[in-house]
């Protein structure tokens, strides 16, 4: 496996800097069962990074420690340089950390400009008493978090459903909905659970490039977790293979696709 | 030497734009809602822009005569450079954002553009994908970097980078008091059917003229607001949008994005529309279906007034008499229906709006003017800098398409095709002196390949059909067979219709039933049938399509000139015209021929005298199988209306 610990520049220009976050001997287990088994491996800063193995392999339940949601039995999280202690999904999103749901998560009665605003709530410091009297602080701030807000609509081009509630949106544009409100909190890590699941090729080819662009454009770290081969190869800079819980491959999609127990995993293995 | 602009009159569109900074300089000339919020700029910042722009297509080295190539969706910006091309003495070239890559190619090859400016990634790629074929193209201008950050820049800058430069502002201030009023303004590629695009070059003459002409007509005011929505590459837009914008100082308004122009149409309320059909036909189509939906009192209310708007609404829109009763209607309507109405399509505060490109259904143009939003209809074409005719208020009606503009000489050749002769003709084609002298004859007579006469009386006229398709009857009377057709067509009962006549001593139609409407009318009546060949043969059936006939018929016979092209037989068709057989085209237009050779024996006994004909017909089933239908169709005498003379005879 190529070091890349070290900020490198990738082929297609775009800088790679330092590690991010660093996941060090990661175990997690439910009761009984282990769903991760003392995983280690690192997300550096401007990577697109992907986990990806067959169901039930882990996946989910790696990125929930990630965004705090599990905080894991053994081993240390790592992010920024700094040990985060067992913290709260709030806690961590406050760190700058934010996501989108495989299932998803939004509030279906709500307009999209709203929903997408919740994705501001880290960004919003007037007291409660302030923004009852929507005065000072609480004006100025609804002001320049709508600005945002209106620069993500208008980047992932959902201008024309901006005032349309959620719940009416075919599940396509749902999925970008979500990107927009994880997006509007400015993460510095943005992780995504299967953001092309149950997506047509038309849709799917469309989130790619605004998970690229969005990379791209903000220099925002992305991990994801996605079925599609075709598209986490064509994605990502590294991928991460898990399978019953264990790391069975690490490294750019080339090193991984040749990796034997990857293809093992993937197209079975006869047990002679 | 003749020319229309007193001597201190702006000569270019360049010298229009600095007249409006003058006259108004705080007053919006752009809109454009980004971000959420509609962000405007006044003339004199437009002014700034444009500028700025000019300066940096001087530092890209551009010369006098260079063509530079637009492309992308409406964009305050994209208009500017296209008048900052002009500024410098370049020739401005707007191309569909749409077009596939090989005719953008063509464009950029044929007029040897050095620079296109563009929106955004998409054209960014789609300029690249041809740039082996567009040999003299330089330099890439885009907007929207957005995904560009990896791109080789040695041949492509931002919109904002090159505003930043600088430049020679003398050598700008130079070119633009040289242009003169017969330099070109800009060249618009006509989309043609046939053949490959032409370049129509307009000059600073054809727009500036038609503008004041048009912007007079329809005493367009400075208050105005249009919404720049239609492709840029279309003359109609660039003679609202910037001949028009230029010559009276409206605000242009460009939408967020092309999927909101709906909601942008809402929320600026534009006082000046233009729009083609199909845009009229799509706002009516929804409204019908949400009022399905509606509670019973609702669908009430709405039928109700709707029924007492078409009663006096368009009288009370030409400012004829209308009853004390029905005006107290009208007003009650306006305060429920059609004031709510009209504000939810964002048409509340159209002073004039026009439709323009195909023939309207008269019940759309009616339902619009019922609700008393003054829609109009013109004829124009590219090469006639938009105008050829339009209708004054007061005079508006679904069939004509209005007296001649103002500055325009209409004639009538003897095949029934119509030419013109006006300020706003085309200086040529680029390139191409050939077509040039086959369109525009010495005289400055431009053909229009549309078939018409002029109405006696109103002087209004009225477009028949496409001139090849114009032919003469044994009479040698003049037989228009989509003018007849499309005339029952807007029978909902009747699908298609295939006139014949050409050569023939009367005019016989086939007619295809609609399956969903006659369905529906069958069940109502309690007609029992099996198959749509069973209904299409109903005695009843038979006798409504005669009624329908009979009343096209009336309806024709009250043009002296097409009185000859009434139907004297009809038999409705057993089967649908349909792609798969070839009697229709993809896009659902009847094959003539290839009807009239399939049917044969059906024609023969049209002109017989026979009420009855068997026949054997092939269809293609759906999945490719290929089937054999019989049927004995009966074939009517329709009722014939005696030819009208002209009263005044």
């Amino acid at each position: 496996m190529k070091d890349m610990l070290t900020p490198y520049v990738t082929e297609d220009g775009r800088q790679i800097g330092e590690v991010l976050m660093d996941m060090h001997n990661i175990t997690l287990r439910f009761g009984g069962v282990e769903a991760i088994k003392d995983i280690s491996f690192n997300i550096q800063e401007g990577e697109i990074r992907a986990i990806i193995g067959p169901n039930g392999a882990g996946k989910s339940s790696m990125l929930n420690v990630i965004s705090g949601f599990y905080n894991p039995q053994e081993g240390e999280v790592w992010f920024r340089g700094a040990k985060r202690p067992p913290m709260k999904p709030y806690q961590v999103a406050r760190l700058g950390i934010a996501r989108t749901f495989q299932n998803i998560a939004l509030f279906e009665g709500m307009s999209v400009l709203d929903n997408v605003m919740t994705g501001r709530l880290n960004h919003m410091d007037a007291s409660l008493f302030s923004q009852a009297l929507w005065r000072g602080r609480a004006e100025r701030e609804e002001t320049e978090n709508r600005e945002a807000v209106e620069k993500v609509i208008d980047f992932l081009e959902i201008q024309a459903i901006r005032k349309t509630p959620v719940g009416r949106l075919p599940y396509g544009l749902k999925k970008r909905v979500e990107l927009a409100r994880a997006l509007a909190a400015e993460p510095k890590l943005l992780l995504l659970d299967e953001p092309m699941a149950g997506m047509n090729v038309e849709e799917k080819e469309d989130m790619s490039r605004f998970i690229l662009d969005v990379n791209d454009e903000f220099g925002t770290t992305i991990a994801l977790i996605e079925h599609d081969m075709g598209v986490v190869m064509d994605l990502s800079d590294r991928v991460i293979v898990m399978d019953y819980g264990r790391k069975i491959g690490d490294g750019t999609p080339d090193e991984v696709r040749n990796n034997q127990e990857v293809i093992d995993a993937y197209l079975g293995v006869s047990h002679d | 030497m003749t020319s229309n602009a007193s001597r201190d009159a702006p000569q270019s569109v360049p010298a229009l734009l600095a007249r409006n900074v003058a006259r108004f300089p705080d007053k919006p000339a752009f809109r454009e809602k980004e971000f959420g919020i509609w962000q405007s700029w006044t003339w004199a910042e437009t002014a700034k822009e444009i500028d700025a722009f000019a300066l940096g297509l001087l530092t890209l080295g551009a010369n006098i005569g260079d063509h530079i190539a637009v492309v992308g969706r409406n964009r305050p910006a994209l208009y500017w450079a296209m008048v900052a091309a002009q500024k410098v003495g370049c020739i401005p070239v707007p191309l569909y954002q749409d077009a596939a890559a090989e005719e953008i190619a063509y464009a950029l090859n044929h007029c040897g553009a050095r620079y296109v400016v563009v929106g955004d990634q998409e054209q960014v790629d789609k300029v690249a994908d041809v740039r082996d074929g567009a040999k003299a193209l330089e330099h890439v201008i885009y907007l929207d970097g957005r995904g560009l950050r990896k791109y080789d820049h040695s041949h492509m800058t931002s919109f904002a980078e090159l505003k930043g430069k600088g430049g020679d502002l003398a050598e700008m201030a130079r070119r633009s008091d040289a242009l003169t009023y017969d330099d070109t303004a800009v060249m618009l590629y006509t989309s043609g059917t046939t053949g490959r695009p032409k370049g129509v070059v307009l000059s600073n003459r054809n727009v500036i003229e038609t503008a004041k002409h048009s912007s007079e007509f329809d005493r367009l005011l400075p208050e105005d607001e249009v919404l720049a929505y239609l492709p840029m590459a279309w003359v109609g837009d660039f003679i609202f949008s910037v001949g028009q914008a230029m010559w009276t100082g409206f605000c242009v308004n460009c939408p967020e994005s092309e999927h909101t122009m709906l909601t942008d149409l809402r929320e600026i309320g534009p006082t000046y529309f233009f729009a083609p059909p199909r845009v009229f036909e799509g706002q009516l189509t929804s409204v019908m279906i949400r009022m399905e939906d509606a509670g019973r009192f609702k669908k009430w209310l709405f039928h109700h007034f709707m029924e007492v708007a078409r009663r006096v609404g368009p009288a009370m829109l030409d400012g004829k008499p209308v009853s004390f009763g029905g005006r107290l209607s009208y007003g009650l309507g306006n305060i429920l229906v059609y004031g709510p109405l009209k504000n939810t399509l964002g048409l509340s505060r159209i002073r004039i709006g026009y439709t323009a490109g195909e023939a309207i259904g008269p019940e759309i143009f009616d339902f619009y003017r019922a609700l008393g939003i003054n829609l109009k209809q013109l004829y124009g074409q590219t090469e006639a800098t938009v105008y050829i005719t339009q209708q004054p208020d007061g005079e508006v009606r679904s069939d004509t398409v209005g007296v001649p503009s103002p500055g325009v000489e209409l004639k009538i050749a003897d095949s029934g095709e119509v030419f013109y002769r006006s300020p706003g003709v085309f200086v040529e084609y680029y390139k191409n002196p050939e077509s040039t002298a086959s369109t525009k004859d010495a005289d400055g007579w431009v053909a229009t390949g549309d078939a018409g006469f002029i109405e006696e009386g109103t002087g209004h006229l009225r477009i028949i059909d496409r001139a090849k398709d114009v032919g003469k009857m044994a009479d040698g009377a003049l037989f228009a067979p989509k003018y007849v057709e499309n005339k029952l067509k807007f029978y909902p009962n009747i699908l298609e219709a295939v006139v014949f006549g050409a050569g023939r001593d009367r005019c016989c139609a086939f007619i295809n039933i609609d399956l969903s409407a006659v369905g529906n009318w069958a069940e109502r009546n309690n007609i029992a049938y099996s198959s749509y060949q069973e209904l299409s043969q109903h005695p009843r059936v038979l006798e409504m399509i005669d009624g329908h006939v009979a009343e096209v018929n009336a309806s024709v016979a009250e043009d002296e000139m097409l009185a000859g092209c009434q139907i004297h037989r009809f038999l409705v068709l057993h089967k649908e015209l349909d792609a798969d057989d070839g009697e229709m085209t993809r896009t659902r237009k009847v094959r003539r021929a290839v009807v009239g050779e399939k049917f044969d024996d059906l024609v023969n006994a049209l002109y017989g005298d026979t009420a009855e004909i068997y026949t054997e017909t092939e269809v293609t089933y759906e999945d490719g199988r290929k089937g054999k239908i019989t049927a004995t169709l009966s074939i009517r005498d329709a009722k014939i209306a005696p030819a009208m003379k002209v009263a005044a005879e």
